[in-house]
């Protein structure tokens, strides 16, 4: 994104334009300390200690006489100058330490995180002390140290930003191409850390001053320097004859602090492209229109599963809604398996999510019914809804990993909702995990049982998480792209095992794909849905064979399973 | 340095490759990916490379582009080894040795116009700014993207015309070879066939070579005139596409064959009981991570 | 597990062993009269010399720090170049106040956070912008200037606590309790901002987790999964910034026990660095490490037991 963009983005949210005024105010001010200032800022005279604001001195007077603007404006010089400096510093080492490090890996790599521990294991404060000591009360050469201590920030978030973009396939495609290194890391590292490290910048200049101004409260800088710091450790001294001493210099170090910080957040915004309003959320109306379904049909509505008329709406940032299911009907009768095929984008998976009342966040069903064994979901409470999920419809997920809990034991996962559904014994639970397990043919159950997800394969979690869906006995499964990321030989086992498990149990299966040799291998009926709509329904030998509608004929000619392999090159034998 | 003058039959040569990676965590064992790979490619061929997941297909395209780090063997391309090239080699094989990734929302940069993307290469191999552009023009048109698609970002794109644009990308240079993994497994079914038909008939009209990696047997099908099937890091059989895929030598290959489902409800079920039967069953509830 | 926690010790020795040598040769480095600055500018030469040879000075550093070094290793940590107090002791009389507040600042963070951070990531809206905004600011202002705000609001103005001085725990509970509450108050405004902050990210990311939204379709009710599920991931996460918030705390407590005249560590630092008194120095560098390491490895372990896939690796 172009930085006149981010300006205009930053200087349009409140939160972002009050805080860039005020730290342009402040550093305009205290560059023109000179010509603001009514006197030197080491005047003196005794005679004005403590005195209050006069015509002349706006501010009133320190403990020594000294004029506080004069003061405060000097002393803005030194506290900004020594933060800048100290930033300068963190960046010029953290930065490019970071990009090496995170680009080329290896040795220096090591070493260099090594060394960003070593230093962020150091308490600044300690070591600004000692360096103190060691060095002398120059403050430039202590915000030196202080700059080479914070430096770990910026090059812990380049080095980490780096190496991520590092393992992006855009950069593998970047070297391919013949690119050098130093060109990618221009044209396509650089763009990625430039955001994180302005963000950065901004809060660490807040923590720089902050720091420098607290070594100087602690008195440990050149006496004699003004400096924001320097006037609070007087103001402190004094705290009980003048404690309104304190308020200038504190409100000049917490402003320049407060606006740095609130301008990240602001930066931060405006780079990761958010808006300075989310949308509130509003409660859909869905209750209301759950009675308007149609009443027509109801005749011939299976008993197990039957959707009429579904749409599904989404809030979008924007303010708008946008239908992504437009009217969808369905049924799922015991004992049979139903496809719903349908491209990426066609709703098929709101439309299984709606079933099962989990639609994400800004989604809701906005139009018409969905009965699971005979009840009203639309509409249904939360917790009316909750009652049926696990014991009469249950939900199989796509991808077998990301739906296992990684901090819980299989076990711990399986028995958990049989527990709180059906109300049994730990040990009753156990029982039934393990007989399930051996349902969904693994073959070690108890190892299974005591190992966590990261420790099994991705076809045996997905066995693991049919074993979960039917552990409280349902009668309706939602299995959303249940094989499609499981290797060809696993989606044979495991189709063969939802085909048995359902004719076992009498299980009604609602099966979300996009595999047209899926639906073949398994299914008994099938919906095609596009853009929202179902657009052919139908037994899926009739649908696979005899397809009445153009969409369907379209993904049916784009199947490649009839098409003869190529013939071998012509020429050379090899 | 051009490679007109090809000495033997292949285009490419693989032979015994090894590669593997460091185990995870400190003295962890290293884990083999490829144990002693061995293939070729002749030019203006289409060598399909078929696999589960974890084979090491995906390993063995960029062990040949030099992203990964060989451990032993060789791979000679047009009569050069280069399993062990310097950056600068590299650098201009990338005129003849060419890429496309499976993911086509990570393998463009989201920042940069699709003008700035198809134009790197060129400029990277001394192609003038002004000439570049020119091509650029060309490529789209090559792909069949309007040519106002230069001045617009990724996102405005789908998948499908993403993958346009990294074919169009790899094809920039006029390459011998490109290395293609997984090219359409990101994409839905009906975009999945115009892609598969825009990558025949590139090869038709330039003559290049593709080492095309797949898991989709189908998709191997249309596209190879050659079959590899590699398990867990080694080839189990190799031949014409028709011989492997339909009279297939080696039981792991006809289990591969029979466990993937077509869209014919007859025919599947004869191909499920087939499967059921057969010999070899590769016992995944027994395997472990 | 054991050998994991072998490791980090070892890895811990070696830290503490260059952060040593790196902080002897560094205070070595100003070529000061040490003799001269100890007894004042007006003693004879010869009595300078001969104070500088009894502190060993007058050797070259590699073998001061050799000395000291072996000396170390067996918990003797000399006397104050300037005081002549037994380091050792001089420690140990403080540390139990910084200890104690240390103590106070992490459960009070802990508490607050988790109990903030929830509450913004689950319910978002209003209660998510309030948190964000004190986080903000939290972070925001200096800590000294927050304390020094502290202490004319609730000490000097309102009186309710002393401003200054420290009461034992061991005197008297109630008197420990109102000169510890001001400077634990000081110190855990930054240190809640900043994890609080955290501990909300990490919820918001683990509602967003596909495992989240299969437990409810198991039919699970939402207080179950938010916290059987939900906070045992999203702990891990803000332990580790909890874990790093610790380093800023001790510079925190120089500050926090200088304003208040707390007798701890902190205010120790301040006098004795400021002078150049090496043994004490690089005892005080030596606890602070310690202290560091010891934290880090209690939260490595603790995140271990939370995350089983960290436990692994």
């Amino acid at each position: 994104m172009n930085a006149r963009r981010v300006a205009r983005r930053v200087l349009r949210n409140p939160l972002g334009l009050v805080p860039a005024v005020v730290l342009a105010l402040i550093v305009l001010a205290v560059l023109c300390a000179p010509l603001l200032s009514p006197q030197g800022p080491a005047v003196a005279s005794l005679r004005d200690s403590f005195g209050g604001p006069t015509g002349g001195h706006p501010l009133g007077f320190d403990s020594a006489g000294r004029d506080v603007l004069a003061r405060l404006l000097h002393g803005g010089r030194n506290t900004l100058g020594g933060a800048l400096l100290a930033l300068a510093v963190a960046l010029v080492v953290g930065v490019p330490s970071g990009l090496v490090a995170g680009y080329r890996g290896g040795r220096f790599d090591a070493a260099a995180s090594w060394t960003a521990n070593l230093v962020m294991a150091l308490p600044a404060m300690v070591v600004l002390l000692a360096s103190r000591a060691i060095l002398g009360p120059t403050v430039w050469v202590l915000m030196v140290v202080l700059g080479v201590l914070i430096a770990p920030s910026f090059f812990r978030l380049v080095r980490g930003t780096v190496a991520g973009v590092r393992n992006e396939l855009y950069v593998d495609a970047a070297r391919v191409s013949g690119l050098r290194d130093a060109r990618i890391v221009a044209r396509h590292v650089l763009v990625v850390v430039r955001a994180p490290v302005i963000v950065q910048t901004a809060l660490v200049a807040g923590i720089a001053i902050g720091l420098q101004a607290g070594l100087e409260f602690l008195g440990i800088g050149s006496g004699d320097t003004p400096t924001w710091g320097a006037m609070l450790n007087e103001a402190f001294a004094n705290i009980q004859r003048a404690p309104a001493m304190m308020v200038w210099p504190g409100l000049a170090l917490g402003l320049t602090s407060a606006s740095l910080v609130l301008l990240a957040a602001a930066l931060r915004d405006a780079l990761e492209g958010r808006g300075a309003d989310p949308v509130r959320r509003r409660r859909p109306a869905t209750a209301s229109t759950a009675s308007t379904a149609p009443a027509g049909d109801g005749g011939d509505r299976a008993g197990l599963l039957s959707v009429r008329d579904l749409a599904v709406s989404y809030l979008l940032p924007d303010g708008t809604v946008r239908e992504v299911v437009r009217g969808v009907d369905l049924d799922v009768r015991e004992g049979e398996i139903v496809g719903l095929v349908g491209e990426s984008g066609s709703g098929k998976t709101q439309t299984a999510f709606s079933i099962l009342g989990i639609l994400p966040e800004g989604g809701h069903v906005s139009r018409g019914s969905v009965t699971v064994d005979g009840r009203e979901v639309v509409g249904l409470p939360e917790r009316g809804h909750r009652a049926l999920r696990g014991t009469v419809v249950a939900y199989v997920p796509q991808e077998p990993m990301s739906n296992l809990d990684p901090s819980f034991t299989i076990g711990a996962q399986l028995t958990e909702p049989m527990r709180y559904k059906l109300g049994i014994s730990r040990a009753e639970a156990r029982r039934r995990a393990l007989d399930l397990l051996r349902q969904v043919e693994i073959a070690d159950p108890e190892r299974v049982l005591a190992s966590y997800p990261h420790q099994i394969s991705g076809g045996m979690a997905q066995r693991v998480l049919i074993a979960g869906a039917m552990s409280c006995d349902p009668r309706l499964l939602v299995a959303d792209e249940p094989t499609t990321a499981l290797d060809v030989m696993v989606q044979a086992e495991v189709l063969g095992l939802l085909r048995r498990l359902q004719r076992e149990r009498g299980l009604g299966v609602l099966l979300v794909t996009h595999n047209l040799g899926v639906v073949a291998d398994v299914c008994d009926r099938v919906a095609v849905m596009h853009e929202g709509r179902v657009v052919e329904t139908g037994t899926a030998e009739r649908v696979l064979h005899d397809p009445r509608e153009p969409y369907t004929r379209t993904l049916l000619d784009a199947v490649l399973d009839q098409v003869p392999a190529r013939p071998p090159l012509k020429g050379r034998t090899p | 340095m051009t490679t007109d003058d090809v000495t033997g039959d292949n285009l490419l040569e693989v032979a015994d490759l090894r590669v593997s990676f460091p185990g995870r965590g400190w003295r962890a064992p290293a884990a083999d990916v490829l144990n002693g790979v061995s293939l070729a490619v002749r030019p203006g061929e289409t060598l399909g490379l078929v696999g589960g997941s974890g084979s090491g297909k995906t390993t063995l395209g960029r062990a040949i582009l030099g992203l990964v780090p060989v451990r032993s063997g060789t791979v000679t391309f047009a009569g050069e080894r280069i399993e062990r090239a310097t950056a600068r080699r590299r650098r201009e094989l990338s005129r003849d040795l060419q890429v496309v990734f499976q993911d086509p929302y990570t393998s463009l940069n989201p920042s940069l116009t699709i003008g700035d993307t198809l134009a790197e290469p060129l400029l990277a191999q001394g192609v003038p700014a002004a000439e570049a552009r020119r091509r650029v023009g060309g490529l789209l048109d090559r792909v069949r993207l309007p040519p106002d698609a230069a001045d617009r970002l990724p996102r405005e794109f789908s998948g499908g015309q993403r993958q346009r644009v990294a074919i169009a990308r790899a094809l920039a240079l006029d390459p011998k070879l490109i290395v293609c993994d997984e090219p359409v497994s990101a994409l839905d079914l009906t975009t999945q066939r115009t892609v598969l038909d825009l990558f025949l008939e590139i090869q038709e009209r330039t003559g290049v070579s593709y080492l095309f990696v797949s898991h989709d047997l189908a998709v191997i099908r249309f596209v190879s005139h050659r079959v590899a099937v590699l398990r867990r890091g080694a080839i189990v059989e190799t031949g014409d596409t028709a011989e492997v895929t339909e009279r297939p030598a080696h039981p792991y290959t006809r289990s591969l064959m029979l466990a993937a489902p077509v869209a014919d409800v007859a025919w599947q079920r004869e191909r499920r009981e087939a499967f059921e039967r057969s010999a070899y069953r590769e016992n995944s509830s027994a395997e472990r991570k | 597990m054991v050998s994991f926690v072998v490791r980090r010790v070892a890895a811990g020795a070696v830290l503490l062993f260059v952060v040593s040598a790196l902080s002897y040769l560094l205070l070595s480095v100003p070529d000061t009269d040490v003799g001269r600055q100890i007894l004042g500018s007006g003693a004879p030469t010869e009595t300078v010399a001969a104070k500088n040879r009894e502190l060993g000075l007058d050797r070259p550093v590699p073998v001061q720090y050799a000395d000291w070094l072996a000396h170390a290793v067996r918990g003797d940590f000399g006397t104050s170049w300037f005081t002549g107090e037994n380091v050792v002791r001089a420690i140990a009389t403080r540390l139990p106040v910084t200890v104690s507040l240390m103590v106070g600042v992490t459960l009070v963070t802990a508490v607050l956070s988790l109990l903030l951070g929830v509450w913004a990531g689950v319910r978002r809206g209003a209660a998510d912008r309030l948190v964000q905004v004190l986080g903000v600011l939290g972070y925001a202002l200096p800590g000294f200037l927050v304390t020094l705000v502290i202490v004319v609001v609730f000490a000097v103005r309102l009186g309710w606590f002393p401003a200054i001085g420290y009461i034992g725990l061991t005197e008297s509970v109630p008197g420990w309790l109102s000169t510890i509450t001001l400077p634990v108050a000081s110190l855990s405004v930054a240190a809640v901002a900043g994890v609080s902050q955290q501990v909300r990210g990490a919820v918001i990311d683990v509602l967003r987790q596909d495992y989240v939204r299969t437990l409810r379709a198991r039919g699970l009710p939402p207080s179950r999964i938010l916290f059987r599920h939900v906070l045992r991931n999203a702990s891990a996460p803000a332990l580790t910034v909890l874990g790093m918030q610790f380093v800023g705390l001790l510079g925190g407590a120089v500050i926090v026990e200088q304003i208040f005249g707390l007798p701890g560590i902190g205010a120790m630092t301040v006098t004795y660095t400021t002078r150049g008194d090496i043994p004490v120095i690089m005892a005080l560098v030596m606890v602070a490490v310690v202290g560091v390491v010891a934290v880090n490895l209690a939260v490595d372990l603790l995140v271990g037991w939370l995350n089983p896939k960290a436990r692994t690796a």
